[in-house]
């Protein structure tokens, strides 16, 4: 049966007609290759600069600290014994001092010998001086322990620190050098007896700004970020989609809202710069509201962020298939029953998107709050958004401009910190996404 | 006997019982600049199907969405001349285009259904006109609504599962509940059958036959089978103008005009 129909159904092969197909093959392997080229260039880019940035900034998470027994002699604290009645004696003691005296002791030296003056001087050189301020709270906070001694992990200077982690080349002769041979001897026996570590950097998180590298940390800049980032989330999210719904769903179509939608884009690719001066001019020189402070960088974000939202949330309105109004609309919704009952819904998860890939953009914006004089010295928590404050990526400028060796893995540290909240937004973003998304 | 003369006459009822639902008058449309539709005076009478009939992009589902005012939704859409329903000029400002949709429903020619359960597909209408007091009223509502639309049996089972994830034949008759579901006095149905298969098709058709015990139907269709088998008076356009209206029987036997005779018989379109 097959052969006979075989057989019949011969025919002499026609000649194949030259259809370019070898050149349009050609065409697509070359196409395939640019843009395997072309993301391979990207990747390659990216994960150097994780690798600098990596290598550079792990280190920052951990921090050399000396455990000391520290003896809270009531002597050095309080000489006068007047605490009982002036608890300010207490802030102002001299604390220092007991840290030194309990290092010096460990290494054997005697600190009434005058002689030893200059080795005292690099006893101190090897602890932070941020231990006052450490002391100082402990013995605040309860007041008892004077008299008695403690084991307290105090922070290593910041030069030692660096040289404990090998980043300070000790081939350099001495004099060139922060860290001294004698310095070194000591670090060296008191790592071995297990005196000193590197510990968990947990100031990193917490410290407000200090001059010193070992004291400072990005607490003030986290709550400054989070201060703003919640003020544009609360200013830019009902007023960028109530804009997109009205644009999308209630403005008659004509030149006014055609230059409305001409210029929301074009002020979503002004330079977040201007931005800040706008921000300066309005809201503090004409507003009168005070410098540095997180409510003004929340203003001017909120104002950047604004035209991201309104066209991401106009994007997802505009998918939304219009047979789903017409079926609203054709069983009687008014055309606000219309919008909030069938057409956000199916755009949200849109607008969701919108939303954090504008709030990522607003952490890491620098430039305008540079000029509303967020890149201030803040040692102290804001309270409110009303007080100065700085932000992560601001506090990452201040860091770079900074030369110390620990300054420099800070910056990287920071950078880390700041990577992983926007690798944390966008993972965000797209699990709300795949949760939100429906077919229809 | 004469009594029985009257009762046969009233049970074979003839053209003039059956009142006029909506007059449209010198009804024009224009799409910017260009004129869709041009001095349509078609009437549609009450508890009868009225198919439009002609050649695509004559104006048919322009004049069908005249009948409720979804033109309104179309920005460079501008109607003239007068609707009146029940003698009520629709275009009237006094009129609400809300409440007029609530009176006059529309399926489409693709099923739409929402992209929610198929519960609330049926019980959304009757919702947001607060046609139930209680929930057991609303139930009561989506049940007889859906099995009016001859999808009762298929669905009862899984009202909560997704009106999407029905076949075409089943969206588009639970797209026919929601539309009965909130009693509109007139359904408007464009190609209601386009998107299905013979057998959905013939459902639907049934189905539409007994809508119109209750309810008044315009029904625009391409198959001229279609439009013999379900309606009672058919209407003709060509080109935005009305070409011929009246009895289906007689359209589809003897038309007066020559278009239509051409287009009944396939010669063009
Ligand atoms: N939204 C619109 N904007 C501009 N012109 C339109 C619009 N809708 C319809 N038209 C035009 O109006 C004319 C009539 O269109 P309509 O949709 O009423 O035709 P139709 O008879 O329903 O055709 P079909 O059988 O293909 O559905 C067409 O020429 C069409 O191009
Ligand atoms: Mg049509």
């Amino acid at each position: 049966m097959t052969d006979l129909s075989l057989s019949e159904g011969k025919v002499a092969p026609r000649a194949r007609r030259d259809i370019g197909l070898r050149r349009r093959y050609a065409a697509e392997a070359r196409f395939r290759f640019y843009g395997i080229f072309a993301i391979a260039l990207g990747i390659f880019f990216l994960l150097a600069l994780l690798f600098t940035v990596f290598k550079g900034g792990y280190t920052a998470f951990w921090q050399t600290s000396i455990n000391l027994p520290i003896t809270f002699d009531a002597e050095t604290i309080d000489p006068d014994n007047k605490r009982a009645t002036d608890p300010g004696k207490l802030l102002t003691a001299n604390y220092t001092v007991l840290a030194r005296n309990a290092l010096a002791e460990k290494l054997g030296i005697d600190v009434e010998d005058k002689a030893n003056r200059a080795d005292l001087k690099l006893v101190s050189g090897l602890i932070s001086q941020g231990v006052r301020t450490q002391l100082r709270d402990i013995v605040v906070a309860d007041p008892s322990v004077i008299g008695t001694t403690r084991n307290v992990w105090v922070l290593a200077a910041a030069d030692v620190d660096s040289a404990h982690k090998g980043q300070i080349d000790l081939a350099v002769p001495e004099a060139r050098r922060k860290v001294k041979d004698q310095q070194v001897e000591w670090m060296n026996k008191l790592s071995q007896e297990g005196m000193m570590a590197e510990r968990f950097n947990s100031g990193l998180f917490t410290f407000g700004a200090s001059s010193r590298p070992e004291t400072s940390g990005m607490g003030v800049a986290l709550i400054g970020s989070l201060y703003m980032m919640l003020i544009v989330l609360v200013l830019s999210l009902p007023i960028g989609v109530a804009a997109s719904i009205y644009l999308e769903e209630f403005a008659p179509k004509n030149r006014m809202t055609d230059l409305i939608e001409v210029n929301i884009n074009n002020l979503a690719a002004v330079p977040s710069i201007v931005f800040g001066l706008l921000g300066l001019a309005v809201f503090i020189n004409f507003a009168g509201l005070p410098r540095s402070a997180s409510l003004v960088g929340g203003l001017v974000l909120t104002l950047m962020t604004l035209p991201t939202i309104i066209i991401a949330t106009r994007a997802a309105l505009k998918a939304v298939p219009p047979s789903i109004r017409s079926a609203a609309l054709g069983v009687g919704a008014s055309r606000m029953q219309m919008v909030f009952h069938h057409v956000l819904p199916l755009a949200a998860p849109g607008i969701l998107t919108g939303t954090i890939i504008g709030l990522a953009q607003a952490l890491g914006e620098t430039a305008p709050l540079l000029l509303i004089g967020m890149v201030a010295f803040v040692a102290n928590y804001p309270a409110t958004p009303m007080d100065p404050a700085t932000a992560l990526p601001v506090q990452i400028f201040m860091w770079a401009n900074e030369a110390e060796r620990a300054f420099v893995e800070r910056t990287s540290g920071a950078i880390i910190i700041l990577l992983l909240f926007l690798a944390a937004m966008n993972l965000a973003a797209i699990i709300l996404r795949r949760r939100f998304e429906r077919r229809w | 006997m004469l009594t029985d003369v009257a009762m046969e006459q009233k049970l074979a009822p003839t053209q003039d019982q059956h009142m006029i639902k909506i007059q449209g008058q010198e009804v024009c449309v224009h799409y910017g600049e260009k004129q869709a539709l041009f001095s349509v005076n078609l009437d549609v009478r009450e508890n009868q199907v009225t198919a439009l009939i002609g050649p695509s992009g004559c104006g048919k589902s322009t004049f069908l969405r005249c009948l409720n005012r979804m033109n309104d939704t179309i920005d460079s859409a501008r109607v003239s001349g007068t609707i009146t329903l029940d003698g009520e000029n629709i275009y009237d400002k006094a009129i609400d285009v809300v409440e007029l949709r609530a009176r006059v429903g529309m399926v489409f020619q693709k099923p739409n259904p929402f992209p929610k359960s198929i519960y609330e597909n049926v019980a959304y209408g009757p919702r947001i006109h607060g046609l139930a007091k209680k929930k057991a009223d609303l139930d009561e509502i989506v049940e007889t609504s859906l099995k009016k639309a001859a999808i009762w049996n298929e669905v009862k089972d899984r009202l909560h599962e997704a009106g999407t994830g029905l076949s075409g034949g089943q969206q588009q008759r639970l797209c026919i509940a929601r539309a009965i579901a909130v009693s509109p006095e007139v359904i408007l149905m464009d190609e209601p059958c386009s998107a299905l298969d013979p057998i959905a098709t013939a459902r639907v058709e049934e189905l539409i036959d007994e809508l119109r015990q209750n309810y008044t139907i315009v029904i625009v269709t391409h198959s001229m089978q279609q439009a013999a088998r379900v309606s009672q008076r058919t209407a003709m356009f060509h080109l935005g103008y009305l070409v011929e209206e009246g009895d289906t029987d007689k359209m589809f036997t003897n038309p007066d005009d020559k278009r239509t005779q051409d287009y009944i018989t396939g010669r063009f379109g």
